[in-house]
């Protein structure tokens, strides 16, 4: 049974409202074009869980509606300044917000993959961050006698991860190169949702070179082919980020109003119709 | 000769110098100026100082995603790493959440990133942030992400090592749990510095200035440290470097 669809709609059905899903941060694989469609299909109360950040897409999820809490280390769109509108969303208390730190999201997906219940990691101890988590626990190094505290995460086991990779074969094996917390979040989640730019003539995994960079078709659900997947954000080693585009975004996005207008010039119903 | 530089080029040549003599040194997500310094640092060492960026494909020798860092880090493989604030007490206590009551912040910032863990772990974090105001240097953070200071059973081999700011250069005293003026950069004043931090802090009886960059060291920034930080920090490269 091939594992690939015939188009991005079909392949984000398979998220539905209310699902825990998994992001990748800008620089690394952004499957902006499926986000589209998925503000288009009006999928709400999503979990986001950046891995360990997310940039554009989460906030335009979250502009859009789509969410109703945020676990992750940052919402960050680096050199353009805040994120509008998850920042819009906090102060009227839209969203709720887990905040975490990189390494314990990397750890609680790696426990995940592991099929163990937690993680220790560690730092964390006397951050405010810990006192609003009760998925992270102090505990004490079992093989230390000596007070030795030590901080355990929970496992993360997203629903659905969703990323844009730059290649895939027709056995549906995904190549991410040395972008391999995508890796570690296609273990971890039930299912994993992919576009991808280009087909790989032949199997990656029969490439001794692709073969380490690749997610094996073990862990992936459905994929579809999304030329420029990632636009208006970049991909790794693909194309940069659309610097104009990117710009108007931060404009238009700074009020409500104009984040609508966005919506309607660049996202609702446009692409559905290609 | 008076050599003419910006006050960004001033700021990248402080924090290169404190590079000196290192092996390794990674630079997160958002940081152009650190970038910058990290990579004139690599320049200056004559290829002995590893340089792992964030986001760069070119400046980056990771091969495991987003954990290598922090894996390095825990194993002492990263000896300088920086970490900036929307706000920084005089106990080194960072918050990069927010400003007022939680969750729901007058002001949001993006988040912790990884401060929460690096900030125990590398040995020499430089605390970087260009704003050096009343609003940014504060007695008490509304958040610690990061706290600047851990009791003695907390497992912690990494800390605070400077606060670099816009007007002058602070080192941590780890013992006093303090901060402590070091330089003043060009320009600027004790008066200034004063008025404009919000935390008290220690000074030497005769503050030096921050040493002004040479001509050597101005053309490796505006050539080769250019060239090389625009590939991640584009529009920065432009604003700074560009003529």
């Amino acid at each position: 049974m091939s594992l690939h669809l015939d188009n991005i709609n079909t392949l984000i059905e398979l998220i539905d409202s209310g699902n825990k899903l998994a992001l990748a941060p800008d620089y690394s694989g952004c499957a902006m074009k499926a986000v589209r469609y998925l503000i288009n299909h009006k999928v709400r109360d999503l979990h986001l869980v950046g891995v360990p950040s997310i940039g554009f897409q989460g906030d335009m999820l979250i502009g859009s509606g789509c969410v109703s809490t945020v676990e992750t280390a940052a919402v960050t769109i680096g050199e353009y300044g805040l994120a509008p509108r998850f920042t819009d969303a906090i102060k009227k208390g839209a969203v709720n917000i887990i905040d975490g730190t990189c390494p314990a999201i990397h750890a609680g997906l790696q426990a995940a993959e592991k099929g163990i219940p937690y993680m220790p990691v560690r730092g964390i101890i006397g951050s405010d961050l810990l006192k609003k988590r009760e998925d992270w626990i102090i505990g004490n190094n079992p093989f230390d006698k000596e007070d030795s505290p030590l901080v355990m995460v929970k496992a993360i086991a997203p629903d659905v991860t969703l990323i844009h990779a730059p290649l895939a074969d027709r056995e549906g094996n995904v190549w991410i190169g040395v972008r391999r917390e995508m890796m570690v979040m296609a273990h971890a989640s039930k299912t994993t949702l992919v576009t991808y730019e280009n087909l790989y003539e032949g199997n990656l995994l029969n490439d001794t070179n692709m073969a380490p960079g690749t997610i094996s078709s073990l862990y992936i659900s459905a994929l579809a082919l999304a030329k420029n997947g990632a636009w208006p954000v970049g991909l790794f080693g693909t194309y940069p980020a659309d610097d104009t585009h990117l710009r108007l975004y931060i404009e238009m996005a700074r009020t409500e109003d104009g984040f609508q207008n966005y919506l309607s010039q660049y996202v609702l119903d446009k692409e559905i119709k290609e | 000769m008076n050599i003419q530089f910006k006050p960004e080029e001033l700021i990248i040549s402080t924090i290169a110098d404190m590079l000196e003599g290192l092996s390794h040194v990674a630079i997160g997500a958002s940081s152009p100026i650190p970038g910058s310094a990290a990579l004139l640092a690599r320049a200056k060492s004559k290829g002995k100082l590893r340089v792992s960026m964030l986001g760069s494909e070119e400046h980056n020798a990771f091969t495991n995603g987003g954990t290598e860092l922090f894996d390095c880090a825990a194993q002492g493989r990263i000896d300088a790493f920086f970490l900036g604030g929307g706000q920084i007490d005089g106990r080194a206590n960072i918050n990069l959440v927010g400003i007022g009551e939680y969750p729901r912040s007058k002001a949001r910032f993006p988040g912790s990133f990884g401060s929460a863990y690096l900030y125990f772990l590398i040995p020499r974090i430089i605390l970087f942030r260009e704003e050096h105001t009343p609003r940014v240097l504060v007695p008490k953070v509304d958040f610690i992400s990061a706290p600047g200071i851990s009791a003695e059973n907390i497992y912690r081999p990494g800390g605070p090592y400077a606060l670099v700011t816009g007007r002058c250069v602070f080192i941590f005293n780890k013992k006093l749990g303090s901060f402590c003026l070091k330089s003043l950069h060009p320009g600027h004043t004790i008066e200034e510095v004063d008025e404009m931090t919000g935390f008290t802090y220690e000074k030497p009886i005769n503050i030096p200035q921050t040493p002004k960059p040479s001509a050597a060291t101005i053309e490796l920034i505006r050539g080769l440290v250019a060239d090389e930080v625009s590939e991640t920090y584009p529009a920065f490269a432009e604003r700074v470097f560009a003529n």
